[in-house]
């Protein structure tokens, strides 16, 4: 429908009076701004001494979990590796040495320089078996160092349990999901 | 030429040839920690004690740079242009004092190169000139349209700004009564605080500083270098050391500039109680490189402050602005003098000036008639 007539609100240019016209008080006025913000306070963080502050859900490095004993959480259901857009995951799956589960990865590697770090994967799993952590500071020499697999993928789960910086979906309590006992 | 002596001056010009690219190596590090701390964040930090060692860092990249000639470029003019541009900006300086001066006529090692030369305003006009020459072969050699373009509107943007950087000292000029810088300090020291020309000339003052920032290439004039609308101007296709003569030459003309300013308008090493006519000479030279300093750090506040001109109102403002005003304030500089009136006279006449350019700026401009 046409707009309305009241709905429109005309804005004008103000006129440029004789102080507009001289710039000088204006400049003034800028270099007013310009000196308060010299001796403000300053945003930058200095990278290696400060830390930034990464929010709850911050996406970064991949962990697979492992349960009260110690197992791999994964079962091999093949959901992350199809729901990933960037197709980085890549599993092979093999029968279980243990008599509750059917399936359980005997290799999984995850190319982390293909991973867009969009979380799909976490979100896919019935098993609460990947996460993503806070860990941003990924460096490698060459590229077959990036690609991790399982064994790499247990011990970011090792290291970031004893830092205590699990991500927050672990932090929450108790996770559901098909390797917990039927409740 | 009474006194002129070959080894002082020969000691004179090796000291202030390492005093004067020390402090545009200097420079560099005290813009970029001013732009920094203006933009609510700390500069370079990391290399020195408070990033103090940071110009040794860029010296040392420049020296080490590849330098890349690109192929089709017009080599010997390509090569040129960066050291006119030094070469123009240390020469306008040989004639500027830098430190305490004696009354001109007597003995005595006065700090400035070439001490006595009595055209010594005439002398720096025509040396900073030169710098348009680099800027055009800069511009032209570099094959490329960019660099063509911003050269073109540097040479414009520098020669109209020339006209009123000239006429606006003339007021001074003729307050004193002579071109010799050594004179014009002196005038104003031996007069005492209220005899600096800044109270009889706020105007000139005015338009001086306006014209030195254009000429310096400095924002709000540097469209030349912009790099959002030219990707670098006439700077785009040098690196390393060529790249590093230009900014050396750019700072020393700022250095320059702003030593000018204090001399003509502020009473030089003049400071009242602090440096009076006897003082000691390191206390004037102190002042002197103080009060330097002071507008060095204006140079750079502007920069962030003032959107940068469009080029029409860049030439608008320098041809039916600028020039007008100069040409008023000579005149009332010449009524003044002629009829014996009292110099102060001309502070009231100088505001009135500038709010009378305000007021016909307002007036609104005539439409053309239907063609």
């Amino acid at each position: 429908m046409p707009i309305q007539e009241q709905d429109v609100k005309w804005v004008v240019e103000p006129k440029m009076g004789l102080v507009e016209s001289l710039y000088l008080p204006a400049i003034f006025q800028g270099l007013k701004t310009t000196v308060k913000h010299m001796f403000g306070p300053k945003m930058t963080q200095q990278y290696p001494e400060e830390r930034p502050r990464l929010p709850a859900n911050y996406r970064g490095v991949h962990r697979l979990n492992r349960d009260e004993q110690g197992r791999v959480k994964c079962v091999a259901c093949y959901m992350c590796s199809t729901a990933c857009p960037a197709r980085c995951i890549d599993i092979v799956a093999a029968p279980s040495p243990w008599a509750d589960r059917e399936k359980y990865p005997e290799t999984f590697v995850i190319d982390e320089l293909r991973c867009i770090y969009c979380g799909m994967c976490e979100q896919a799993c019935p098993c609460d078996a990947i996460e993503l952590t806070s860990l941003f500071e990924l460096t490698g020499l060459s590229r077959e160092e990036m690609m991790f697999d399982k064994e790499k993928l247990l011990s970011v789960f090792d290291q970031t349990v004893a830092a205590g910086t699990d991500p927050i979906r672990t932090r929450a309590g108790k996770l559901s999901g098909c390797s917990e006992p039927n409740v | 030429m009474s006194d002129f002596n070959l080894w002082y001056t020969l000691i004179t010009i090796a000291v202030i040839f390492g005093v004067l690219q020390g402090t545009c190596a200097m420079l560099i590090y005290v813009e970029r920690k001013i732009a920094a701390y203006v933009q609510d964040r700390i500069g370079p930090n990391r290399v020195g004690p408070y990033g103090l060692l940071q110009s040794v860092a860029d010296g040392l990249k420049f020296l080490i740079k590849e330098e890349i000639v690109p192929a089709r470029v017009d080599k010997p003019l390509f090569i040129l242009a960066p050291c006119i541009a030094i070469f123009a900006a240390m020469l306008a300086f040989a004639v500027v004092p830098f430190g305490p001066t004696n009354k001109p006529g007597e003995a005595g090692y006065q700090f400035v190169i070439a001490s006595g030369v009595d055209i010594g305003l005439v002398f720096i006009f025509a040396a900073t000139s030169l710098t348009v020459y680099s800027i055009i072969l800069g511009g032209w050699a570099a094959n490329n349209k960019y660099s063509f373009i911003g050269g073109l509107r540097s040479s414009a943007q520098l020669v109209s700004y020339e006209i009123p950087m000239g006429m606006s000292v003339l007021g001074v000029v003729l307050l004193t009564r002579s071109l010799n810088l050594e004179k014009i300090i002196w005038q104003q020291a031996e007069g005492g605080l209220f005899a600096w020309n800044i109270f009889f000339q706020p105007l000139g003052f005015l338009i001086f500083m306006i014209s030195a920032f254009a000429e310096c290439n400095r924002l709000p004039f540097d469209l030349p270098e912009a790099e959002q609308e030219l990707v670098g101007g006439y700077h785009t296709e040098y690196n390393a050391m060529k790249l590093a003569l230009f900014f050396l030459g750019e700072y020393t003309h700022m250095i320059t500039t702003s030593f000018l300013m204090v001399i003509l308008y502020f009473g030089g090493w003049h400071l009242p109680f602090l440096a009076e006519v006897d003082g000691f000479w390191l206390l004037k030279l102190l002042i002197f490189a103080g009060k330097m300093s002071l507008f060095i750090l204006f140079f750079m506040l502007v920069r962030w402050t003032i959107p940068r001109f469009r080029f029409d109102q860049l030439m608008a403002l320098a041809w039916k602005v600028l020039i007008p005003l100069t040409l008023a304030n000579l005149v009332c500089v010449m009524v003044v003098l002629e009829y014996r009136l009292s110099p102060w006279l001309l502070l009231p006449i100088s505001l009135a000036l500038l709010v009378g350019v305000g007021w016909i700026a307002l007036v609104p401009a005539p439409r053309k008639a239907a063609a």
